[in-house]
């Protein structure tokens, strides 16, 4: 079987990220500290390792960069010094800025939303949009 | 002592209680946190992307304003913005191309030199000294278990920490400070789910439980923390009977001191907790 790679895809999240993915040796430290892990499809591990792999769509699709907020707790305890946050940025940030819908941001009427703090609201946007 | 202050946008909106206990607190110490002038949201978020520099000018733009008010360094109390303009600011420090790229980009402004120091309020009070803050304490808050919670945003990542990340102590040494009792939790520096209290509270809603559980299964009759984002969600959604109050610390603090505090924005009302502890009656008799 011919293994399909996209090296462009991981060049890209390289790229946006400043990490090198091939650092990871795959140990699932990320994932066995990730207060959001349950919510997730793909395990953060893995999901460096589709990358690495090539597996743009599998990435693009899966929810687990949505579900992550940004706490670092991954990156502050990955022992290859891998900022995960960043990683999980860059896949965003190659689907938000191909104008591809994102999350769902599901807000009809100001009253739903008038009660939040603006931190969460304009973080919330900022993650968002591209 | 005077020190430049960046209050941000949720201290001015949803979360007035932390401002103004803060100030109140701040001036009984002797610390007079002078608003800047001008200010900036600081976009809550610190940009990830390599590549993002446009995002990075909010937080500059304040930053360029500290400068040129004379300070060399500001402090911040949200742990949001202490966290989104420190990073930005070491960004600057650390890679003189991308601030040359953004001061080209704001010629209409001085150039930021890079020299501002950003500090939270926690550790200006460290800085301080707790010994300090003991001597002006009034009524102690003896009796009051209360575990500390510290988020994400003031400990992670390591570059930007004011603390250990992973065993963090210095809103236990303050709280330990104004007689309080210290519960320790060991989800003190989980994620409470952040931003996704917009589009999937539900997830801040297992992790508010998970949270507030583990404090109350050690003993804890409340909860104290600095970040009104952590404030909203551990607060509001709490779901099941028996919740407890979530303190800013500087609310512990303005009590410690005497000082009558507004809790008209908590949605668990402490004042029946403070009432059974004898608290609020020390301050009324004090009055």
């Amino acid at each position: 079987m011919k293994v399909k790679t996209d090296r462009e895809f991981l060049d890209r999240v390289q790229e946006l990220s400043g990490q090198n993915l091939n650092e990871c040796y795959q140990c699932g430290t990320c994932s066995a500290g990730c207060p959001f892990v349950e919510e997730m499809d793909i395990l953060p591990d893995r999901l460096i390792r589709l990358v690495i792999l090539g597996e743009k769509e599998r990435v693009l699709g899966a929810k687990t960069p949505w579900i992550c907020a940004a706490c670092f707790t991954c990156t502050v305890r990955c022992p290859r010094g891998l900022d995960i946050a960043k990683i999980m940025e860059a896949i965003r940030q190659i689907k938000l800025r191909k104008r591809k819908e994102a999350d769902e941001t599901k807000i009809e009427k100001i009253e739903d939303i008038k009660h939040l703090p603006q931190a969460a609201l304009v973080s919330n946007f900022r993650k968002q949009t591209g | 002592m005077n020190i430049l202050y960046y209050p941000g946008c949720t201290l001015k909106t949803t979360a007035t209680s932390l401002e103004e206990s803060a100030l109140k607190a701040t001036q009984a110490l002797g610390i007079e946190l002078v608003e800047l002038k001008d200010w900036y949201c600081c976009g809550a978020v610190f940009s990830l992307s390599s590549d993002d520099l446009m995002h990075q000018i909010a937080p500059i733009r304040t930053l360029i304003n500290v400068q040129e008010e004379g300070g060399d360094r500001v402090v911040t109390i949200c742990d949001m913005c202490y966290n989104t303009l420190k990073q930005a600011n070491l960004l600057m420090k650390e890679n003189p191309d991308k601030l040359k790229t953004i001061n080209a980009f704001l010629d209409e402004q001085v150039d930021y030199k890079g020299k501002v120091r950003v500090y939270h309020l926690l550790e200006l009070l460290k800085e301080f000294g707790f010994n300090e803050i003991k001597k002006k304490v009034k009524v102690k808050l003896n009796g009051l278990k209360v575990a500390p919670y510290y988020g994400c945003m003031l400990l992670r990542p390591r570059e930007v920490a004011l603390d250990d990340p992973e065993n963090p102590g210095i809103l236990e040494e303050l709280m330990k400070s104004l007689g309080v009792e210290v519960v320790e939790n060991p989800l003190k520096t989980e994620c409470c789910g952040s931003y996704h209290t917009v589009n999937r509270k539900e997830i801040v809603e297992k992790k508010t439980k998970q949270i507030v559980s583990s404090a109350r299964e050690r003993g804890a009759e409340a909860l104290v923390l600095s970040c009104p984002l952590c404030h909203f969600n551990l607060d509001t959604r709490q779901l099941e009977a028996g919740r407890l109050p979530i303190f800013y610390f500087t609310e512990l603090m303005a009590l410690a001191f005497g000082l009558e505090v507004d809790f008209s924005e908590h949605r668990v009302d402490p004042k029946h907790l403070l009432e059974e502890k004898g608290i609020l009656k020390k301050i009324r008799v004090m009055r």
